[in-house]
């Protein structure tokens, strides 16, 4: 009996690894069949619809709320220093190597990867995958494949419209309301961005799209593997656990990657 | 049918065309992306430091941009550091022109600033002898007690 | 053809054991179902029934013995085996597993855009053939969504059978189901087995749809197979657990809590 807490720990890790295994091998195979013939279009374009256009009036409001909080707050700072020019280059660096692909990433989470994992989790609950499986039609080629390419095209995309969107409701906010000249803002932040920092931000992007919609999918497809989650209850439980997980690892990631890059 | 089906091809497009415009936008405009192919020819400089120039770090003469520095080699045998100046290709440098590493603002990057000389223009692969190594901390320290003061 | 009566039959398990864990899910079980025969395999919850559907589709592998469908050894196949002997097989799932995001005609007609070269035109001709079929001509535009439990099963139906498959698995298909829905349901099963064909393996714990369509039947309990017979092979038996099952049928649906499940989910849905 009083090996009881250890008994429990090793349960624990054993299946904290039996499911870290399944996910790698979900992602593995996903990506497989991504890789290998045969491709198909249209249910591709129907998951960029999905997921890219119809988050892009939600990314372009993020953005410039954003953008101008952003450009805001470092006028605050800036003008205690006496270097309110700096105020272009600070805006575009902090959009273009964080606040872009990570705001992005959080509202794609929100948006299209929880509803992504609870429709994949109801097609578990409700024998569809199964039924694809039946009918020969393999599901990772029928329902993962198209969300992850979806996906990696459109987190990407819509990471660059939000720093755009974002540096000009910085510039609204820096040059219309407190009188920063506009060529001191472009200029600066055209000086101070280089190509490293947008291929940090385009690496991120790629990085935490594959994060979200891994976890999302994963978490979904396996929903009858969790003696915990029965039924609808099930399918809100890997929901919001999908919605946190990917959360968290968008910012862990977006750490790893920042101090591997920098 | 066909109508679901034409709507969402359209809102793919259009979501398209945004993306491409801020793609192209951030490319051309933040990232200097040299669209029409600028060419350069390589110089370069000997400073006795050039503590925080990285290479990217722009090139400036008479306050306008000229080029970028391609990379900096550490000399072990004169101890110094060479500096290699990618110039656009229609800015000609004179022989005894001096290049200075200087700082943009207080706490702003490191740049080079080439003031004009006279003479021969130099040739690709040639160099600039006279140099003005990074500005030292204290003389930051002071240029900023200076521009406090006034 | 009856040299070797092996290769007659549709489906040929062996002395099948299967585990779930380590709990024993299935045990010996042997069941051989002939070519345009309708085996209905009987059982409550948990005995068993439901897995073995599973492992005559692929879906699960036994621990023990062996399953031909269709003369193929199952498992012996690989992936790709697996599927080019599926696509000879119909499921209609128990609630019709029906993709929500198509409507009713295109649900009905991907198995054959996913595996036939056929144009658009012919795909359709041949998918309303089946809807009509399943009296289901006037509602292909509706999403799954609107439509009633028994709407769900015919065009669960519908998909399993538009390929014309050899083999057709029916998981419970008059759960949820009021008398009189189900009884039509029963004379579309039958039906269909005249039209094309078709072996039949119904997995049911209703005993009036499961006698009134069954050529044989095959009781399970507690994952082992008690009888397998024709209905008044069944009837007759003096086994108690048959007996008793038998005389529990009016309370059957009481104490089963899945149907009972799906009863109020289908209550829903019709509201």
């Amino acid at each position: 009996m009083t090996f009881t807490p250890f008994t429990n720990t090793g349960l624990h890790i054993i299946n904290l690894m039996e499911r870290l295994g399944r996910a790698g091998i979900f992602l593995c195979t996903s990506c497989l069949r991504i890789i290998t013939p045969p491709y198909k279009l249209s249910p591709i374009i129907k998951q960029i619809h999905f997921i890219g256009a119809r988050s892009l009036f939600l990314i372009i409001i993020s953005g410039l709320f954003i953008g101008m909080v952003v450009a805001l707050q470092f006028y605050d700072a800036l003008v205690r220093l006496g270097s309110v020019a700096m105020l272009g280059a600070a805006v575009g660096l902090v959009l273009v190597r964080e606040l872009g692909p990570l705001l992005t990433a959080l509202v794609i989470i929100g948006r299209a990867g929880s509803s992504i994992c609870a429709e994949i989790a109801i097609m578990r609950n409700e024998n569809q995958i199964d039924a694809l499986d039946c009918m020969a039609i393999d599901p990772y080629r029928y329902i993962i494949v198209p969300r992850f390419i979806g996906a990696i095209i459109c987190i990407p995309i819509l990471s660059c419209v939000f720093i755009v969107v974002g540096i000009f409701g910085g510039y609204f906010v820096g040059c219309v309301l407190f009188g920063v000249s506009p060529g001191s803002y472009f200029g600066g932040m055209f000086d101070a961005v280089l190509w490293r920092d947008i291929l940090m931000s385009v690496i991120k992007a790629m990085a935490f799209a594959t994060i979200t919609i891994w976890v999302a999918t994963v978490k979904g497809f396996y929903l009858h593997l969790d003696p915990t989650a029965f039924g609808s209850e099930g399918v809100s439980k890997v929901t919001t656990q999908a919605v946190v997980v990917s959360s968290v690892s968008v910012f862990f990631a977006d750490y790893i990657i920042s101090s591997i890059i920098l | 049918m066909a109508d679901k089906q034409t709507k969402i091809e359209i809102a793919v497009g259009f979501f398209m065309i945004v993306g491409l415009a801020s793609i192209s936008y951030i490319a051309i405009q933040l990232g200097d992306l040299q669209v029409l192919g600028q060419k350069s020819y390589i110089i370069n400089a000997r400073f006795t430091s050039s503590s925080g120039l990285r290479s990217g770090a722009f090139i400036e003469a008479a306050g306008v941009r000229v080029g970028t520095v391609d990379s900096i080699v550490f000399d072990p045998e004169e101890y110094q550091s060479i500096v290699y100046l990618a110039i656009d290709e229609d800015v000609p440098i004179h022989e005894d022109a001096v290049a200075s590493i200087r700082t943009a603002g207080i706490i702003g990057d490191k740049f080079i600033k080439i003031t004009p000389g006279g003479g021969e223009y130099l040739q690709p692969g040639e160099e600039i002898f006279e140099t003005e190594p990074s500005i030292n901390l204290e003389e930051l320290i002071s240029k900023y007690i200076f521009e406090t003061e006034k | 053809m009856s040299d070797d009566k092996q290769q007659n039959y549709a489906i040929n398990i062996k002395n099948m054991t299967s585990h779930y864990g380590s709990v024993k899910v299935l045990d010996d079980i042997n069941l051989s179902i002939e070519p345009r025969e309708i085996m209905v395999v009987m059982g409550h919850s948990g005995s068993g029934k439901s897995t073995l559907f599973r492992h005559i589709l692929g879906l699960k592998q036994p621990t023990s013995g062996s399953i031909e469908v269709l003369g193929k050894d199952l498992t012996k196949l690989d992936k790709k085996g697996l599927y080019s002997l599926r696509k000879n097989i119909g499921v209609a799932f128990q609630n019709g597993a029906l993709f929500s995001s198509l409507n009713v005609l295109e649900n009905v007609e991907l198995p054959l855009r996913e595996h036939t070269e056929l144009d658009d035109n012919t795909i359709r001709i041949m998918t309303r053939m089946k809807l009509e079929q399943m009296n289901l001509a006037d509602y292909e535009e509706l999403m799954p969504s609107e439509l009633s439990g028994g709407m769900l099963k015919r065009a669960g139906l519908a998909r399993a059978v538009v390929m014309d498959p050899k083999l057709l698995f029916f998981d419970e298909p008059s759960a949820g189901l009021d008398p009189v829905t189900s009884a039509e349901l029963d004379q579309l099963i039958l039906q269909l087995r005249d039209a094309l064909n078709m072996t039949i393996v119904i997995v049911t714990h209703e005993l009036e749809s499961a006698f009134s369509v069954a050529d044989r039947i095959t009781v399970m309990d507690r994952g082992q197979q008690i009888m397998t017979g024709s209905k008044e092979e069944v009837k007759a038996s003096t086994d108690t657990r048959i007996v008793n099952m038998l005389a529990r049928k009016a309370r059957d649906e009481e104490i089963d809590g899945d149907a009972y499940l799906d009863r109020l989910m289908e209550a829903q849905r019709v509201k």
